[in-house]
């Protein structure tokens, strides 16, 4: 079987990132960026809101629901930067930029989801 | 024509006439409309990575206190940070719809031979949508 | 219907011009006519310089594909009638060099067609005397829609990604390699790979989508490409699992 290219992996994640990011993204952002602040539905209180994050099965719902979409994003925006700004030759920086933030914010999410 | 040394082929010179090549435009994908839906749907990842800023930057606040919760619930009723999660959610489902419409075309689903129609495999991608919005919203409502 | 249409049709001779510009002709619109005919009256009647390409004159050689009004289109196949009350632009085919008024230079896709490797590859072959390769319809049906690729560019034309990255292999190749890798009777997918699963074969493709929309033999290079990713990334990590490769 020959080695082919890694970006296979990368398309992987971009897939597993996006179908989970189109299911659920729109319901999360329009309860908790829209509905809830604005009252159009009643609002959970603060402290069933930390029961509820603290629930361990949640806490792993919302790693995995912070993380993957990251990784969605950056293979797209990742290509977005290479044929819509033409800067493919900065592409080594570009990666590491991308990848880069993905990686640093499933570490903050996981922190935070670990010590909530 | 085996070229041999007893019966040598002419030596052309060869002619390249000046072909013209034109350089693609930074602003190519303003030219035609499919080039641009394109562009805004590939923003559209921008969308996600905000949503995933947004919920950090909340379960952060949790994590803190019930003030600092309050205050950031109270700046997502500013005018200027509604405007903006409203386009952002509109990007959101913009995203899901062009990924509904575009993802099953990585199989060719066959049922007895023949190619399913585009909106029989669109379709449980929408009932999913639907399903887990629906238990997600009934699961942060009911209690 | 008006008695003419004016067609603004791009000129360029490399021993006369810098770069091309756009040459205005008042031709007659009959409502039969198409494009071509339009082209061959100029060339007939007006100026035999104007150079272009066409063959069949019947959408299947793949020859006479032009930029018409900014769309990718065989001019064989567009009729005259349909842009009516305006003057047509016919320019060549973009993303590609231009030899003289409206021929392109297709060596590159030429090159790039040749590294999908689209012919039957065996590694065994079967003795004559036991007769042909058979196919089922189904079989059959497994590749037909990519076998009716006419090598004609037009997606090479509306694909970005070709336009702005000179290694990317485009639509047709891609296509057509999985024409012949869904086909029953070839066994050369393996040797395909490395040219497909390549950052300059299938992962440079960014789903854009036009390739498919201006094909004129709805052979759906777009849909052949995506679902050569989903291969190619699940052998990816079977590959992981198999220690040694």
């Amino acid at each position: 079987m020959p080695k082919t290219s890694n970006d296979a992996f990368f398309w992987g994640l971009f897939s597993a990132g996006g179908t989970l990011a189109a299911i659920l993204v729109p319901i999360h952002l329009f309860l908790f960026a829209l509905a809830f602040p604005m009252g159009w539905l009643s609002e959970p209180t603060y402290s069933s809101l930390m029961d509820t994050v603290r629930l361990p099965l949640v806490r792993v719902y919302l790693f995995v629901l912070c993380s993957l979409p990251l990784f969605h994003w950056a293979h797209r925006f990742r290509f977005t930067l290479y044929d819509g700004l033409q800067i493919k030759h900065l592409n080594e920086v570009i990666f590491a930029c991308c990848y880069g933030g993905a990686i640093a914010g499933t570490a903050v999410a996981g922190w935070l989801l670990w010590n909530i | 024509m085996e070229n041999h040394p007893a019966n040598p082929l002419p030596h052309y010179t060869e002619y390249h006439p000046r072909w013209y090549r034109q350089r693609v435009s930074t602003y190519w994908w303003l030219g035609r409309w499919p080039y641009l839906r394109f562009i805004l749907r590939e923003l559209s990842s921008l969308a996600v990575a905000y949503f995933v800023a947004l919920t950090l930057a909340q379960i952060y606040a949790l994590s803190q206190s019930p003030q600092m919760y309050a205050e950031l619930q109270e700046w997502l009723r500013q005018p200027a940070a509604v405007a903006l999660n409203v386009v952002v959610f509109l990007f959101a489902v913009f995203h899901t719809v062009t990924w509904f419409a575009a993802a099953p075309k990585a199989m060719a689903v066959r049922m007895r031979g023949k190619r399913v129609p585009e909106w029989a495999v669109a379709a449980p991608n929408y009932a999913a949508w639907l399903v887990a919005s629906a238990a997600v919203t009934w699961f942060l409502l009911r209690g | 219907m008006a008695e003419t249409i004016i067609l603004e049709v791009t000129r360029y001779s490399p021993e006369r011009d810098q770069k091309p510009a756009l040459e205005r002709f008042e031709v007659p619109l009959r409502p039969e006519w198409v494009i071509l005919d339009a082209l061959n009256y100029i060339k007939d009647k007006v100026d035999g310089s104007l150079t272009f390409r066409w063959s069949c004159r019947m959408g299947v050689c793949g020859s006479c594909g032009m930029m018409v009004n900014g769309e990718p289109k065989l001019t064989c196949a567009t009729f005259l009638h349909k842009y009516e009350g305006s003057a047509v632009r016919v320019e060549p085919l973009r993303y590609f060099p231009v030899v003289r008024d409206l021929v392109t230079e297709l060596s590159d896709f030429m090159r790039k067609l040749k590294r999908a490797k689209p012919w039957l590859i065996r590694r065994t072959e079967k003795p004559l005397a036991e007769g042909e390769y058979l196919q089922t319809p189904e079989q059959l049906d497994a590749y037909k829609q990519f076998s009716m690729c006419i090598n004609c560019t037009l997606c090479y034309a509306a694909c970005p990604v070709y336009g702005l990255d000179a290694e990317f292999i485009g639509p047709a190749a891609l296509a057509l390699a999985q024409r012949y890798n869904l086909d029953s009777r070839d066994q050369g997918a393996e040797e395909r790979m490395l040219a497909l699963a390549h950052p300059d074969g299938v992962w440079g493709c960014t789903f854009v989508g036009e390739c498919t929309s201006v094909c004129p033999k709805h052979v759906d290079p777009a849909g052949a490409i995506q679902q050569y990713k989903l291969k190619a990334a699940m052998h990816w990590f079977k590959s992981l699992l198999k220690p040694g490769g």
